[in-house]
This record gives structure tokens, sequence and C-alpha cells, in this order.
């Protein structure tokens, strides 16, 4: 099979002259300041590392901070005030702006040349994501000059983030800040999911994937389910600050646990979200420096998925000194030893891949070594700390911190490094320096030994975390005096690893210093900024040992698509499973619009924490047009079938389960699905610890019942006016049908509100009615997204753009629009009956 | 049981002399903390061994003789290390924390009853008589040596954790919930502890002493009647009458007189306790006078205002009123 795909290629040489010309020319990069209109993946893949390794340096001068002032006891180097802002700050920047983004760019940068794309599915969603980000983040970063940075912590645990004890902007700038770029990563992972699963190399199947890309496709899969659990958390937390609904006002009938719980539902799988992608890109590199392929590959596949579905079973670790019963105890502190298995099966799988094989010790291979020893340290810790009984003592302590600084920065920072170290020949002139990588990794391995060993210690002797000073009779002093020198030698190593990536890093799209460590997959075809020449089919997980004269040949252009077949990008759409060729999807060029949607809507976000209403509104509004701008010539007429070689003609369009939009629909529909059942999780909860305080059914039905009808209705009107969507019947149709629709769909809520409302229902009233309002605010949401979509419809229909042959927004719409429908209706069902059946 | 408190800090001090208190989960003094000492130690093998079994399976992978590499690079090894092993060992843990769960979850009556409230930043202690009255105090909690003790934990701001790691693990103190830490002492002594979770601002600065007497000691601490008190002499009751002019009443309580505020701790039995500013400084007439002048140096944010208005002279006045032995009264 193999060898005739080799003596057949697809097709014949020599290409045409003009070929390459014309497939440059459609991906060239836009030159000077309109750089900030790129939205190539690798464009914005730099950026997106370089920004996310720029708050890694942030972050980590801020640790030093600490260090310095806990070096000795009872020090007067930093305020308190100072000090508990800074470490708010620390572990808010590294876990929101460092760790997340970091390797989402990892993903946006590998996983096209990876899988074999020429791009990521919506690559100006990706820059739209960059954007919003880097302003966000860095307007964020910056409230720290100000003596305006949050100081709660960077779990922001109510009652003391509440207005009462945190009356200041800091909380709010948290708040909506990261609410906001939490947005972004899920706009990262549905770009990243719908690439996955969508746009691999022919014959790429499932199986046939490389490691890495499950690993982002369940980190991704993880983030959609985990983020908006702490998005609803923060809008209710800013809801209570602004408006006073007491989502966590104890006296009002609100519970502080309930944050807890919401914001551990997302801060767990949080910690896998990060590691996975880090032991997916160790997965890459150790078969390639080991050079033999990865031992055990579907049970690391099997062990990816098992971490992240048994991630959200043990967020209440977190909370095993709230007093939570013993039965839970034990059920979460089993559920949290469970999870170290597939961590066991991934630690084996490189065990026994280094024996099968031959390890080189280059740097990728000792920050490899290094990763393993320290993640296995504090996955053993993790055990520890898993034991309920030895968590009343650890936790919150200096043991505790050690811990996860062996989980994060063993789990993650060293297998990021080793990928730098590893990947920068595939994207630079030159690679990085072995010599200095050396003295990189030494410095950073005994650096953060001898920084983090010491505090399993000091947490036992007794020293609790977030504390600004200690007294020196309690004898820590020698033990965070040893943290704080070993912490300046880990810097130290960065330090000299940042000199040496300005000496050697030279980015480049097209003559990079290559495939210098032989490695075997697609990645390290030779590149342009089209990615490769032409796409492979794939008959194996690692190509370029299995066939030697593939980069040739695929540089040739005697692979799939060697050139632009339409004058625009291109990529080739393959199914889920096997990566059958499907369609070739149009990708847009640069573009001013998703680099001023992010602006504004980071500045919708962050204007609204200084309370200037209306120019926030403006603002909101501005990034909407921005984004209308930005969607409008998607869904191009069909160009006809395209040939891509060896007899495949692709269509050039595609509509429903087979499309890419449709895919991205979906995933958008589950991370609203999540979002609402964390509500639903919120509204239940508050009834099972407060049931005495459940008020009596008050709102009549009459309203909900007419709500509901009117909801009824406007599904079975948008449906109908697909049938108007035949260019023959002209707008008229087709508008009417979906507008009355519209109207039936926005006046659901309007009604809904007016019936509690007249039966006395205030949101600020207490613990259940601000619930209640957050139902219907969940609602509104959704249905200000589907009105604005139906208008957007609407537009496209009368300047005929949306028709049967070009009918993708209106699929989208009308998938959207149910989905509203259905939550709304359970919505109703809840909050209208639930209290009637259980009091 | 009617109680006044008599002043007896002389006779404890003598008790439980030399002791600054540790702070330290691998220095048990009660049950609680002792069972989880042993299974911090066995814990610490059990993952050293771990360690050094992953350490020696990846040095033998990559240097080992082929023999041995050709043994380790099969899937059998992924199934062995990654699945079975760790099955095994997790199982039985599982069980040890689950029977050690059982253990400290005893239901049995306690011995006595505690109230204590986390406020930022400091610890209310209500000692229930058992007649619905109680006396009050701060940072400080009296216990019997060898009786178990329930303390109700509560707190009317933020959420607070108490955590004595020489007697037992921490529980959190969380506004609109009572949850319960039961503490034993296996011997007379002073052990410190400290707010674990974080309440904002001088977080750090929220410590607390138990202080364990011999159960006859703490008897009669306890429960002793009408004790005899030296008068005042003329500086105390200059510092007393500062005391109430200045308005300190408003927020402090002293047991007795027209000071009835609860904002503050109750400073009753101030001159019997370890600390001052909770756990902030040894008590003593220079620290009491330092802390009212610099509280806001001494605990940057702090509820109580600084009265750097006081000359040296009345804040001397003031500290040694403060530190004057009183009778704590039983009030509803």
């Amino acid at each position: 099979m193999t060898d005739t795909a080799i003596s057949d290629y697809p097709n014949p040489l020599p290409r045409p002259a003009s070929e390459l010309a014309n497939l440059e020319r459609a991906w060239a990069l836009p030159r000077g300041l309109r750089i900030l209109t790129a939205v190539n993946n690798t464009v914005i893949g730099y950026f997106y590392i370089g920004t996310a390794f720029l708050f890694f340096l942030l972050a980590g001068i801020l640790a030093l901070l600490i260090r310095l002032q806990l070096a000795v006891p009872s020090n007067t180097f930093l305020s308190q005030e100072t000090y508990n802002q800074i470490f708010t700050m620390h572990g808010t920047v590294m876990m929101f702006l460092f760790a997340v983004p970091v390797v989402e760019a990892m993903g946006v940068m590998l996983l096209p040349q990876m899988l074999g794309a020429r791009d990521l599915p919506f690559p100006r969603l990706s820059a739209f994501a960059f954007w919003a980000y880097f302003v966000g983040g860095l307007v964020f970063f910056s409230t720290l000059f100000f003596d305006l940075a949050p100081d709660g912590g960077w779990f922001m645990y109510p009652p003391l983030t509440s207005t009462r004890f945190s009356p200041g902007v800091g909380a709010d700038f948290w708040l909506l800040g990261i609410g906001f770029i939490e947005i972004s990563a899920i706009a990262g992972a549905i770009e990243i999911i719908v690439g996955v699963l969508r746009t691999r190399a022919p014959g790429m199947s499932l199986q046939k994937m490389p490691i890495f890309a499950w690993a982002m496709l369940v980190f991704a899969g993880m983030i959609v389910v985990a983020f908006p659990a702490v998005i609803l958390a923060t809008m209710m937390l800013e809801l209570e600050r602004a408006f006073g609904w007491p989502f966590f006002i104890a006296d009002k009938g609100g519970d502080p646990l309930l944050w807890q719980h919401l914001f551990w539902f997302f801060g767990h799988p949080e910690v896998y979200i990060i590691f996975l992608p880090a032991a997916g890109m160790a997965s890459m590199i150790i078969p390639t420096m080991a050079r033999t392929p990865l031992v055990g590959y579907e049970l690391i596949v099997v062990a990816l998925i098992a971490t992240g579905f048994f991630s959200f079973g043990l967020w209440v670790h977190h909370m095993f000194t709230t007093g939570i019963p013993a039965i839970s105890l034990g059920f979460f502190s089993a559920a949290s030893m469970a999870v170290s298995l597939p961590s066991g099966i991934q630690i084996f799988a490189w065990i026994a891949t280094f024996a099968s094989g031959r390890l080189r010790f280059h740097t990728p291979s000792l920050f490899v070594l290094g990763f393993v020893f320290i993640f296995t340290l504090g996955g053993l810790t993790g055990v520890m700390v898993a034991m309920v009984p030895f968590d009343w003592q650890a936790h919150d302590t200096y043991f505790v911190v050690a811990h996860f600084h062996y989980v994060l920065i063993g789990g993650m920072v060293f297998p990021l490094f080793a990928a730098f170290y590893y990947w920068t020949p595939a994207f630079s002139r030159h690679p990085l320096s072995e010599r200095t990588g050396k003295m990189v990794f030494g410095l950073m391995f005994v650096g953060f030994n001898v920084a983090f060993f010491p505090m399993h210690l000091t947490g036992l002797l007794g020293m609790p975390r977030r504390v600004y000073t200690y007294p020196a009779e309690l004898g820590w002093g020698t033990l965070n005096m040893i943290s704080t020198v070993g912490a300046f030698m880990f810097a130290a190593g960065v330090l000299v690893f940042v000199v040496d990536l300005l000496r050697r890093f030279r980015p480049t799209m097209s003559d990079s210093a290559g495939n210098i460590w032989q490695a075997g997959t697609l990645e390290w075809l030779p590149n342009g900024a089209y990615a490769a020449r032409s796409v492979p089919r794939v008959t194996d997980r690692d190509p370029l040992w299995s066939e030697p004269g593939l980069s040739k040949a695929v540089e040739a252009g005697r692979w799939f698509m060697p050139g632009t077949l339409t004058g625009m990008r291109e990529t080739i759409i393959t199914s889920t499973i096997d990566a059958a060729p499907v369609y070739v999807l149009r990708l847009p060029g640069p573009g001013w619009t998703p680099f001023l949607a992010a602006v504004f809507t980071a500045a919708f976000f962050l204007i609204l924490t200084v309370k200037q209403v209306t120019i926030a509104l403006t603002c909101g509004v501005l990034a909407i047009a921005m984004m209308i701008a930005w969607v409008w010539p998607s869904d191009p007429p069909s160009a006809g079938r395209v040939d891509i070689g060896g007899g495949i003609r692709l269509p050039t369009t595609m509509r429903g389960p087979r499309s890419q939009a449709w895919w991205a629909m979906a995933v958008l529909m589950l991370v609203a699905g999540s979002l609402y059942l964390a509500w639903v999780f919120s509204y239940l909860y508050l009834w099972v610890v407060f049931p005495a305080q459940w008020p009596k059914p008050q709102a009549a039905p009459l309203h909900g019942i007419a709500a509901a009808a009117l909801l009824v209705a406007s599904g079975i009107g948008v449906s109908l006016a697909g049938r108007w969507l035949p260019r023959a019947f002209g707008p008229w149709p087709f508008a009417l049908c979906i507008g009355a629709s519209l109207i039936a769909l926005c006046t659901a809520p309007a009604l809904d509100i007016t019936g509690h409302w007249n039966s006395g229902w205030r949101p600020w009233q207490d613990g259940h009615s601000a619930l209640v309002g957050m139902g219907l605010v969940l609602q509104g949401q959704l249905t200000l997204a589907v009105a604005i979509m139906t208008l957007f419809a609407i537009a496209r229909r009368w300047a005929g753009r949306l028709h049967l042959r070009q009918p993708v927004v209106f699929d989208n719409v009308r998938l959207l629009w149910l989905y509203t429908v259905a939550q709304s209706l359970a919505g109703l069902l809840l909050m209208h009956g639930f209290p009637r059946v259980a009091t | 049981m009617k109680g006044i408190r008599p002043y007896l800090v002389i006779t404890c001090s003598i008790a439980l002399a030399g002791c600054e208190g540790t702070q330290s989960a691998l220095d048990p003094h009660g049950p609680a903390a002792a069972r989880i000492a042993i299974l911090t130690w066995f814990l610490l093998g059990l993952a050293t061994a771990v360690l050094g079994l992953v350490i020696a399976a990846t040095w033998l992978a990559i240097g080992g003789p082929d023999s041995v590499r050709g043994w380790l690079g099969r899937q059998r090894t992924v199934v062995a290390g990654g699945i079975v092993f760790p099955t095994v060992v997790l199982s039985g843990l599982l069980i040890y924390g689950l029977w050690l769960m059982r253990a400290d979850a005893s239901t049995s009556t306690p011995d006595l009853r505690i109230a204590v409230t986390g406020e930022q930043w400091w610890w209310r202690v209500t000692y229930h008589l058992g007649d619905g009255r109680a006396i009050e105090s701060a940072n400080e909690i009296r216990m019997p040596v060898g009786r178990t003790v329930a303390l109700t934990l509560t707190s009317p701001d933020v959420i607070h954790s108490l955590w004595i790691p020489s007697l037992a693990g921490k529980v959190d103190l969380i506004p609109g919930r009572s949850t319960t830490l039961r503490l034993k002492a296996d011997r007379a002594g002073i052990y410190r502890g400290a707010c674990a979770e974080y309440c904002g601002g001088p977080h750090a600065l929220m410590a607390l002493h138990a202080v364990a007497m011999p159960a006859q000691d703490f008897a009669s601490w306890f429960s002793a009647h009408g004790a005899t008190l030296p008068a005042l002499d003329d500086a105390q009751t200059r510092g007393g009458q500062l005391f109430l002019s200045a308005g300190c009443g408003g927020c402090h309580a002293i047991d007795g007189t027209e000071a009835r505020g609860i904002i503050g701790p109750n400073l009753t039995d101030l001159g019997s306790r370890q600390t001052i500013g909770a756990g902030l400084l040894p008590v003593s007439r220079e620290n009491v006078a330092r802390f009212v002048a610099r509280g806001q140096h001494l605990k940057p944010g702090n509820r109580m205002p600084q009265f750097d208005i006081f000359s040296d002279e009345q804040l001397s006045d003031l500290a040694s009123y403060l530190l004057a032995p009183k009778q704590s009264e039983p009030h509803d």
C-alpha cells in the first residue's frame, strides 16, 4: 500500500511554473503595520507564544518579589497591601495569562502543520482570540502599576471579594478581565476542536493522528466543559457586586461555598487542561529523541481521555476542610487518586519508549527527563493530599504550594521548554544553542528543586500559604531563604534562555533550520507560509520515517493540492474519523476586522470595570459591528468542483454536519450547554444546602405557559423559514417568517420576567431570586445572540447572499435558535416546576 | 456551672514555662495530629519508594543492559507500571485513609464546647458554661489535657480556617455555616495555631494559641469563685479612666465596667493571655502600649484605629490597667 502510494503520486511533474507563485501570492503575509491584520496560524502562533511567554516572565518577576519578601522573617521589603496584590496577580497571570494561552498558542502554531492542513479552519477566530487576550491581558496586568490590582487571591473566594470586603475596582478587573480572557480561550478551543477533527491530511485517521493532536483535542474539550463554570461564577459575582444579587451572601440565602464548587469545577480540570498538552508534547519529543515509535500509543490516548473524564470528578478535593460530609470526602478522595492512573500510564509509556530506542541527550531530552522526575514527585505528593486526613494538615500550607508547583512547573513548564528547544528548528532559521541549552536546563532544574523541595517541609512545619510575613521564632527562616536562592537560580536559567532566544531565534516561514532531529511527523515537512507545498496522504503515525522520500515529493508538489485551486487560501476538509477528503474550504486572508473586534471587545469589558457604561456600550456595539463585517464575506458562492490531484474532485462548499461551520456551532452549543448546566447545578445546590429558605412558589404559571408556547411557536417558525430559502421566493416570505419567529422568541423571556415581577420577585431579594434572575440573564444572552444573527441573516437574504446554495448562515442561526428554545423550555420547567415539587 | 474566672496567669505561666508555642504538623501533641503524623511519615516513605522505582526504571530504560531494556520497552511495562501497580497501591491507601477518617469522625459527646468565631483578623473565643451563660475571651483557647473539646466554628465576615497543627488538622469557618473541630491534647503545653484560609489584609497576622492545662488546673481556672483580686494601683486607675474616656469601650468590653463594646476582643483577661493582636506580640506592658499607639504599623489594616494621641505616660497607664488582673463575668 505504501509502495503504491510512493510510485503513484496524485500530481505529475513538472508542475506548472506559475503554480508556486500563485500559492505564495494567496498566502502572502501583510507587511509593515498591516502585520496586525495577519491571520495565518504561524504568524498568530508567534505572537501568541511570545505574548504568553512575556506573561510568564512578568508573573515570574512577581514570584521573585514574593520570594524576596519571604526570604527572611518579619521582612519589610513589600507592604502587606502590595504583597497581597502581587501573590494574587502571580497566580492569576500564571494560570490565565500564561499557562492556558501558551498551550493553546502551541496548538495554533503546531497543529495545522502537524495535521497536514494549510491553516486552521477559522483563522480569523484565532486572530480574534489572540488579540483579545493580548489587549485584555496587558491592561489587566498593568492594574498592578496603578495600585488597582485585585488582592483577593487567584481563587477570588467570596465573601472576601464581595463589595463589602473588597470595595475597590480590583475585584471587578479580575472578574471582567479574566472572564473575558476565558471567552478568548473558548474561542481558541472551538478552533482547535474543529481543526483537529476536520482538517487532517487525507488518510490521517484518528488512530494515526499524532499524540499532540489527541492531547489538544482533549484539552479543548475540557475547556468547553470547564470554563463555562467559572464564567458563570464570575458573572454571578460581578452581578452581586454591581447590583446586589446575593448569590454568595449567606445572610440572604446565598452560599459562599457555591463559588468554591463552581470555581473548582473549573479549577481542578484547569490543572489537567494545562498538563495534557504538555504531556502531548513530551509524547512527540520522546520518540524522536529515542528514534523509535511511541510505545503504548493506544494506552496513552485512553489515558488522555480518561484524565479529561476523571478530572471533572474531583473538584471537591480543594474543599476537604469545609466540613463536607465524610461520605462525599471518601468519593472525592478515591476519584483524586484514580486520576493518577492515567499519568502513571503515560510515565511508563515514556519509560518503555526510552527502553525500546536509544535516547539522544540533546536539550529537549534533558527537559523531558527533568519533567518526568519533577512531575512524578508532584504526582506523588498529589496522592498524599488526596488522602483526606493528610489534607486536613497540608491544605493551604506551603506543602501544597510545593505540590502544585511540582505539578505545574514540572508538568508544564519543563515540557514547554523541551518543546521550545525541540520545535524551534521548524520555525526559526537557527536552532537554539545546545551548549547554552544544557546550562539553561541545569540552572532551571537545580534551581527549581532548591526552591520548591524545601517548601514541603516548610508547610509541614506549619507555614500557611498567602502570608506576607512570619515571625522568626517559628523557625521557617532558613528554609525560606533556601527557597529564595533556588528561585533566583531558576530565574537565572530563564534569563540565559531569553538571551539565547534573542541571539538565535529568527522567525521564518520558508528557510527554517529544518528537521535536525530527524523527526517523523508532518510539521517537519519543508514549509512556507502556506504550510507544506502539497498535502500528502498519510498511511502511518510517523510518515516521514515510513516514507523517506516524502519530504521531497511534498515539496516538489507531487501530493494533493500543490497550488491554489481557486486563487484563495484553501485547506482540505476531511471526514472526522478516517480523514477521507470531503471538500476544499476556502479560507479568508488578512483583514482588520478580527483585530478591531478584539480591541473593542476588550475595551467593552475593561471600561465596564470602571463603570463608564456609555463608552463601554459604544465599544460593545462597535465590536459586534466589526464581527458582522468580518462574517459578511463568509460562505462565498461555490467555485464548483476542484481537482486536488489523483482524480479526486471536491466541492468548494458544504452544508450540514459535513461542513466545518456546523461543527463550530455544535461546539458552541456545547459551551452554552455547559454554562447552563453550571447554572442548573447552582440553582439546585442552593436548594440542597438551604431547603428551609426555599421560597414558596409565587409566579403564576400562566405567564410561564404562555412563554413556553411562544418559544415552541418560534422554533416551528424558524424551521418553516427554511422553506423559503430558494432564490425564487424573493426575500419577503423568508424575512417575514423568521422576523415573526424572532418576535416570539424575544417576547418569551419578557413575558416570563413580567410574570415573576408581578408576583413579587426581585433578584436582589435572596439567593434563590438571584439565581432565577441569572437563569433569565442566560436566556436573554442567548436570545440576543440569536436576534443579532437573525437580523444578519435577513440582511444577507436581501443582499442575495443567503439562499439554497449559500445556506450556511441560516443553518447556523437555526441550530442556535433551536438550542435556545430547548434551553429556555428547560429553564421554564425548572424555575416554575421545581419549587412546586420541592416545597 | 456558675463560673467566675479568677486571675491565674501566674500559676499557668509556671506550668507552661518555656513553651513559645510550636506550630508543626510533625510535632503532634494530640491523638488526631498523631494519627496524621504517622500517616505523613508513611506516605513520605511510600512516595520516596515509588519515586525511586520510577528513577530506577528510567535509568535502566536509558542506559541499562540490553536484556533489561528489551524487557522494559514493551507495552506490558506500561500496563504493569502504569495500571496494575498504582491500582494496588492506591486501593490500599484509600482503605487506610477511610479508616483514619472513621477514627476522626467520632460523634461521642465532647467534654467541653467552645465557640470560636473567626473575625477579620482575630478570634473570638466563647466558653459556654452550660447554664446558658458564657464568658468571652479572644485569641486563646484554654482546654483541659486529655479531654475532648469541640470547637464550634463560625464566621461573621469572610472565610477563615482554624489550624493548630500540633493538635489536629484544619477546619474552615464559613459565613452562614457552623463547622466543628474536635481537639484533644495529650499533654500540657501551648500550641500555636493560625488562620489558614486567606482572609484579606493582615491574614498573615491572625494567629492564636491553644493552652492545654492539666485537668484540675483547668477546672479551677474555669469555675473558681470569687477570688480576691488586688486593688488597682494609681497608674492602673488612671489607665482605667483613660480607657473609658477615650471611648475604648465602644469596641471592647471589660467585664464589670461600663466598657461593653462587642466589635473588638473582650479585654477582661488580657493580662493572662499569651499574646496581643492575635499572636502578634507577647503580652507585656510595652507591647500593649505599642499596639495602642502604632497598631496600624504593626498590623496594617486591622480594624482598630491607631491611638497616637496618647502621651507615653498615658500609654503606660493604659497598658498597666489592661494587664491588671480582672474577673471575667458570665453573660447571657
